[in-house]
């Protein structure tokens, strides 16, 4: 295993009694990679996505995360979970929280900043995002787009090594959707590692250095954007691609 | 019969009547003063038991919410979370017993129990047996208030406190209770004004509460009508106040956007 792995999946199964969503996964994500998964609906993209922060647990397969097993009971799952931020279709913000909250709690709880520290970090973030002046404002106050992008910053306040997002703009207005994608993609250009569920095509070709294609629990065909695009090989991806084109 | 000849009597007499059974009821010997210390006696078992029915209450909900969402352990899991489990097992089968026999049995009979057989040998103190029955009593319908709010909280919350690093008890204290509290403090206001009325059976163990106060003073003027509409009024004026602070209460929580 090279050093820049930052993630590797080894046969992840994941079912829900009978149900199986994941039929034996493998893939490895390196440092800097922004892999954008897609898929038909119920294909498991999202269960996969959560198993990497072992949100659902795996049935079995392993997840070495920066070299270490995260599926083996023995780890504080914790510990970990702080390395990996996570942005959800709807936001999840915490509506009793202002923003600044949100974004302090976690660092505060967690990693010891001061209140200070932990404020002049968000605040440089949400320079950064364009939302400096509503760092007092509570979540209901916020459009879908604002609420998205300050989900995003609230993630980055914990410095993390890899950033997942599951389908983050498809609860959007299409006119917020922009806005969430600048911010993802200046954030891939800056290094992050992200791991990005989305059936925005246009993002994938544009951002994405890996597109990955899954249908019922399985990755069908992987590879950079051109080659998924407009070289695909199997006939599931062809079709979904004529589907959704 | 007091009622019959009052409505028959005509107007002056009446006036006059009702002026004379009034002092022999309420000023005569001060007799009032059995339905203020009465009050006192109630209003004090109400607040005291609800407090102790939060305390019981939220520890329940808790502990049974915990235990809903606690995955069953797997193979090669170490012995301490597999104890951990097998214990709050316990717990919680525990917690669900005493929610069934304080729901399945009239609080009556349980304050008669409570005074009569777990504290026979033990001289204590009426009202604080009261507060402990009734605390115990509204500590059950507390636990199903505040498992209902915990459970109304949409899990995007937990996960995103989960996401972040956070414990499960973390998640639990600083995302999930305190939205919970506020969607519940309406019903828990209604449990305190369920559990002021229900504090009038604490005449069985011979306690003077509001309600027995009246009863002695028809027991001394043998006039039943004016000391227990007395006591009606006085509790109908307290929950009518209540239901006001309570409402008053649901409409700020609900205008208030977060
Ligand atoms: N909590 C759950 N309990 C039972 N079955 C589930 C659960 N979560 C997902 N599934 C099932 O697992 C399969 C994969 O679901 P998943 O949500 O991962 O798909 P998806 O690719 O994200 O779909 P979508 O594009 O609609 O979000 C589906 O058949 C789904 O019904
Ligand atoms: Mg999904």
């Amino acid at each position: 295993m090279t050093t820049d792995v930052l993630i590797e999946v080894k046969d992840l199964k994941k079912e829900f009694g009978r149900q199986k969503a994941l039929n034996g996964v493998n893939v490895h994500i390196k440092k800097a990679d922004v892999m954008v998964v897609i898929g038909p609906s119920g294909s498991g993209k999202s269960t996969f996505l959560r198993c990497l922060n072992l949100l659902e647990t795996p049935t079995s397969g392993t997840i070495l995360f920066e070299g270490t097993d995260i599926t083996d009971p023995r780890v504080d799952i914790n510990e970990h979970r702080r390395k990996m931020g996570m942005v959800f279709q709807q936001f999840n913000l915490f509506p009793h929280m202002t923003v600044l909250k949100n974004m302090t709690l976690a660092p505060m709880k967690l990693l010891n900043k001061s209140k200070a520290e932990a404020e002049d970090k968000a605040m440089s973030l949400l320079e950064r995002v364009g939302l400096r002046d509503r760092a007092d404002a509570y979540p209901s106050q916020l459009s879908g787009g604002q609420k998205q992008r300050i989900a995003i910053v609230r993630a980055l306040c914990m410095d993390p090594n890899v950033m997942l997002f599951d389908e983050p703009t498809s609860a959007l207005d299409p006119e917020m959707v922009g806005e969430v994608l600048e911010v993802m993609k200046s954030l891939a250009d800056s290094g992050m590692t992200m791991v990005v569920v989305s059936h925005e095509m246009g993002f994938a070709r544009e951002v994405a250095t890996r597109v990955v294609f899954m249908d019922e629990g399985c990755i069908v065909e992987e590879g950079s954007p051109e080659d998924i695009f407009t070289a695909p090989k199997s006939d599931r991806l062809k079709s979904f691609l004529n589907k959704i084109l | 019969m007091y009622f019959i000849d009052f409505l028959l009597n005509s107007p002056g007499p009446v006036l006059a009547s009702f002026m004379e059974r009034f002092r022999s009821n309420f000023i005569i010997d001060d007799r009032w003063k059995y339905l203020l210390s009465g009050l006192k006696v109630t209003l004090i078992i109400t607040f005291f038991a609800l407090l102790i029915g939060l305390i019981i209450g939220f520890v329940v909900a808790i502990i049974r919410t915990s235990f809903d969402k606690m995955d069953k352990p797997k193979k090669g899991q170490p012995f301490r979370k597999k104890l951990g489990y097998v214990l709050l097992k316990l717990i919680n089968f525990i917690c669900k017993l005493y929610l069934t026999i304080i729901r399945g049995t009239p609080v009556v009979v349980q304050i008669l129990i409570i005074y009569f057989v777990i504290f026979a040998s033990v001289n204590i103190d009426k009202t604080l047996t009261a507060i402990i029955a009734f605390g115990f009593n509204s500590g059950a319908y507390v636990a199903e208030i505040i498992r209902s709010g915990i459970m109304s909280i949409d899990k995007g919350q937990f996960e995103a406190g989960r996401s972040l690093g956070l414990s499960y008890i973390q998640t639990m204290y600083y995302i999930i209770t305190p939205q919970a509290l506020k969607n519940i403090l309406p019903a828990l206001g209604n449990e305190f004004i369920v559990l002021l009325k229900e504090t009038a059976v604490s005449g069985y163990i011979a306690l003077v509460d509001l309600t027995k106060a009246g009863d002695i003073i028809r027991s001394r003027t043998y006039d039943a009508f004016m000391p227990l509409i007395a006591v009606a009024l006085i509790y109908l004026a307290l929950v009518m106040f209540f239901t006001y602070l309570v409402n008053k209460l649901e409409r700020r929580l609900r205008s208030s956007d977060h």
